[in-house]
């Protein structure tokens, strides 16, 4: 019976990052359990678009293709999420590609995540212990500490929260929800706490964590299920408590 | 921007939208709700306010500069979002355009309304009284026109004080931001029926 069933696709293309996008609709085979990616696969495979014309074929990006890498994001029938795990199946057809919206486009589906990395850096996402002595084993960190600072370290820089969020757009500078998320990760970490107030003042600005306007997409939308906005909530907190120590004064800086 | 100045101003503006701006709201609609104990009561208590010792002190450091302040910012704030409902209708969303809708609205009823009221009394074109409200809410347009104002006010208030709470840390968990918007709904309406109530006074002296 699905010998000649079809998979419709219509996929928004661009060549290049500075011409302008158009769309494409392609009708290939259908296969059992196929995903996205297999889809685009066929594509490259044959690359021959619904009219039957032969056109170049559609790129995208991918890594692991088992939801952990986050490079192959993409906004698929209106939803930004990963194109490995969205299954035919489940997909209403025809089935709408897109690149994410929030980043530069490469060339069709690829989009270049660079902002993220560089908030990343931005933020001081890690853990400095570098140093020219041994500085011998960490504190210890409570099991019920690691087990939700477990669930933060799952981002994989996917951009879906910034996709979804309505104050990452090309009017903010937002760095969006991820790596705010980052900070509150390292603070929690015995070691990253000794840090802390350093991540805290990287975000205390329009482009860090006051460009949150708590629309709450993006806990909505995370693949990883990262409590996103309790996150930003906890480091409300701790930006208040920190300004108030560094205005005021405090034990550790007078 | 700048980066501590904007932290600041963000901070700013989200206090000063309950501190001092949030209570008088509540104090505002309160002292005209003796309106529905009859002209004199509320002429009465209107005449209290007015004859408070350095009015101009408080008019301008309580209500003038800080509604200033968050109206201007808050105009900015709202104008740097980009509304994407279709693909997100989730509830938070929702109240995320409201927040910025109903603020646009505050913002032109109460520009509207300070002139009507305040500033007429101030130049002398009115007087503060029973009769000044009276006369305005006996118009349909504008009864319409203050429902619609005092409503979006009453909201942008009550939904505003739910995310004053979640900006200044004190709801973290989500259990605890949940419980604050059934809190923030109970809020809406009780403070929505106090001024509507005082309206339909006037309008219709029931
Ligand atoms: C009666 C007058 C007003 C009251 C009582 C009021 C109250 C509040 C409160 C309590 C907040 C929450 C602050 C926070 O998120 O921490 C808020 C937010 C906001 N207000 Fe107002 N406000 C008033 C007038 C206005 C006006 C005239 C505007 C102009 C457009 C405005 C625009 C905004 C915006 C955009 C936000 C959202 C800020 C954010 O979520 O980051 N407000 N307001
Ligand atoms: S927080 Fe979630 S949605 Fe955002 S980048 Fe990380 S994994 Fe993706
Ligand atoms: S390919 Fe790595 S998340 Fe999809």
């Amino acid at each position: 019976m699905s010998e000649n069933k079809t998979i419709t696709l219509i996929i928004t293309r661009q060549d290049h990052p500075d011409e302008p996008s158009y769309e494409e609709k392609f009708e290939i085979p259908y296969r059992e359990n196929m995903n996205v990616i297999s889809a685009l696969m066929e594509i490259r495979r044959n690359p021959v678009n619904a009219d039957g014309k032969p056109t170049t074929p559609v790129y995208w990006d991918m890594g692991c293709l088992e939801e952990v890498c986050g490079a192959c994001s993409m906004v698929i029938n209106g939803t930004p999420r990963q194109s490995c795990t969205a299954l035919v199946d489940q997909l209403e057809q025809p089935i709408r590609l897109a690149p994410m919206t929030t980043f530069p486009v490469n060339r069709d589906l690829a989009v270049d995540r660079s902002r993220m990395f560089d908030s990343l850096k931005k933020v001081k996402a890690w853990i400095p212990i570098d140093g020219t002595y041994d500085l011998g084993p960490g504190p210890k960190m409570p099991e019920s500490k690691r087990q939700w600072a477990y669930e933060l370290s799952k981002c994989m820089t996917c951009g879906v929260c910034l996709e979804a969020c309505p104050n990452v757009n090309s009017k903010s500078d937002f760095i969006g929800p991820a790596p705010l998320s980052q900070v509150r990760l390292f603070n929690s970490h015995p070691t990253g706490e000794m840090n802390k107030s350093e991540r805290l003042q990287t975000i205390m600005d329009e482009e860090g964590l006051m460009g949150c306007g708590n629309a709450q997409n993006c806990v909505q939308s995370c693949p990883k299920g990262i409590p996103l906005t309790t996150s930003i909530a906890a480091l409300n907190r701790d930006t208040a408590i920190e300004s108030f120590k560094s205005f005021f004064g405090s034990d550790q800086r007078v | 921007m700048a980066g501590t100045r904007g932290y600041v101003n963000r901070r700013l503006h989200s206090l000063l939208g309950v501190i001092p701006i949030g209570i008088f709201l509540i104090q505002h609609l309160t002292v005209n709700f003796f309106a529905t104990r009859g002209p004199e009561a509320f002429n009465t208590a209107a005449h209290f306010m007015e004859s408070l010792p350095y009015r101009y002190v408080l008019e301008t450091f309580i209500i003038f500069l800080p509604l200033l302040f968050h109206a201007i910012y808050g105009v900015y704030i709202a104008f740097t979002a980009k509304s994407n409902l279709s693909n997100f209708g989730y509830f938070r969303n929702w109240m995320f355009i409201f927040q910025r809708i109903t603020g646009i609205i505050t913002l032109i009823f109460i520009a509207w309304h300070v002139w009507e009221t305040r500033i007429a009394i101030g130049f002398g074109w009115a007087e503060l009284n029973y009769q000044l409200m009276e006369g305005i809410l006996t118009e349909p347009f504008f009864f319409w026109f203050y429902i619609v104002g005092v409503i979006s006010t009453t909201f942008h208030f009550s939904n505003g004080l739910w995310s004053f709470f979640v900006s200044w840390g004190i709801t973290v968990s989500p259990r605890s931001q949940k419980i604050m918007t059934y809190a923030s709904i109970i809020i809406f309406l009780a403070i929505s029926y106090v001024g509507v109530r005082t309206l339909i006074q006037f309008a219709y002296g029931i």
